[in-house]
């Protein structure tokens, strides 16, 4: 049975069937990205402590390039096909593909540098402040605090925190994936060797600090669990991420089926190849939103 | 290898629906320079947003009001010249309005639920 409508326009709606069922597609995609949009400004706006400075931007910037370099080289290679060039619809939809790994590579790199990124904070304030001081020098405390006023942008804010509240940050010798104090606690781990972050300002790393997991209050990556922030971070840019890897796998199909569809039916295979653009724009369109307001605000 | 179809059966003169002037391919060959054109605009938008963070704005409701708006202006450029909402079928305009309306009721309950934070938590209007 032949699927109607696929090329021509069907009376009553005035597009082809496709055409219609992408936006119909899409306007429920605008309500699921906008549900987690508006529970970002409800978590963001209700929270005491809000992150800054968490994210590099030169590469989120990157990343925005790649994905609009992705939605010029799509579009273009719809219309190589309206203009009969196979080759070059070939050419632009190869292009658009890398671009969507490459987003999806750097994504994952972002992702990985967090995963063995870490946080600890201290079983009271005067263990705190020996390891702040163990880690920074005789000032350690001023250094730890300095880096805690710049996170949550505290500089106009009258709240005080105590030594045991404020989070010591670096990284676990041996890059650990995923550890926590509980998955520390269950291998039996006593200790860690925990390389500082740099002082403020400075590229310095402080030599590495040997802490026993007893002193340990908690310890978490910067995974969902750490924090409301990266827990919506983390589910935004995740879903975003599958959406760019199928998108991806539906154009790379049309790539390598495009010799057959282009013999059998091109204007059919032009007007899928239209579909599935209108979803890579609507990928790229969310990240616009997303990239000012994750990496940027 | 691959071999261009364009003397045999390339879908320039084909419409997706009904202009046929949209389709030719002297048309297309014209969106193809707009095409190009938003795609620097949107990298030029892109710089200037990552600017507008290095210059620091005093102010934080005009630098996510700056921000949102050179998003917006993108996103506009986005449906309206690559999704080709600049000159669709109405069926489509429909859609998109429903969504809106949606989309407005959605944030509009999350603002409102800012302001209406659960009694039974409060003493004195305070925090318990």
């Amino acid at each position: 049975m032949e699927i109607p409508y696929t090329v021509k326009p069907r009376p009553d709606t005035g597009l082809y069937n496709a055409k219609l069922g992408i936006w119909l597609f899409l306007a429920s995609e605008v309500m699921l990205f906008g549900g987690l949009f508006s529970a970002y400004i409800l978590l963001r706006v209700g929270a005491d402590l809000w992150p800054h400075g968490m994210l590099s931007i030169p590469i989120g910037t990157f990343n925005t390039f790649v994905l609009i370099a992705s939605s010029v080289t799509v579009v273009m290679s719809w219309a190589s096909l309206k203009l009969g060039k196979l080759a070059s619809f070939k050419l632009y939809m190869t292009l658009t593909i890398a671009c969507a790994f490459g987003f999806l590579g750097v994504k994952s790199y972002e992702y990985y540098v967090k995963f063995t990124h870490y946080d600890v904070w201290f079983k009271d304030d005067a263990t705190a402040q020996k390891y702040f001081t163990a880690a920074y020098g005789e000032k350690g405390e001023a250094d730890v605090r300095k880096h805690f006023v710049e996170r949550f942008h505290l500089h106009n804010t009258k709240a005080t925190y105590d030594p045991h509240e404020i989070q010591l940050a670096g990284h676990i010798q041996g890059n650990p994936l995923f550890a926590s104090h509980k998955t520390l606690a269950k291998a039996k781990t006593e200790k860690i060797m925990f390389e500082p972050d740099p002082k403020f300002g400075s590229h310095d790393h402080p030599k590495a600090i040997e802490i026993p997991v007893s002193d340990v209050k908690r310890l978490s990556a910067y995974v969902p669990a750490h924090s409301t922030y990266f827990a919506i971070y983390f589910t935004i840019t995740a879903l975003h991420g599958l959406h760019v890897l199928g998108g991806a796998l539906v154009l790379g199909y049309f790539l390598v089926t495009a010799d057959k569809w282009w013999k059998k039916a091109p204007e059919q295979f032009a007007n899928r190849i239209e579909v599935g653009g209108l979803f890579w724009h609507f990928v790229d369109l969310v990240w616009i939103f997303l990239f000012p307001i994750i990496y940027l605000l | 290898m691959s071999h261009d179809h364009s003397h045999s059966h390339g879908p320039g003169q084909a419409c997706d629906h009904g202009h046929d002037d949209h389709n030719s391919p002297e048309a297309i060959q014209r969106t193809i320079k707009k095409y190009l054109m938003v795609g620097g605009i949107l990298f030029g938008g892109t710089v200037l947003t990552v600017a507008m963070y290095y210059v620091h704005i005093p102010s934080v409701a005009m630098t996510i009001a700056v921000a949102l708006l050179i998003a917006s202006v993108k996103a506009a450029f986005v449906a309206g010249v690559f999704m080709h909402l600049s000159d669709e079928r109405k069926m489509i305009y429909g859609i998109l309005l429903c969504t809106v309306f949606f989309l407005i009721g959605l944030m509009g309950l999350t603002i409102w639920a800012m302001h209406d934070p659960p009694m039974q938590t409060l003493i004195d209007g305070k925090p318990a």
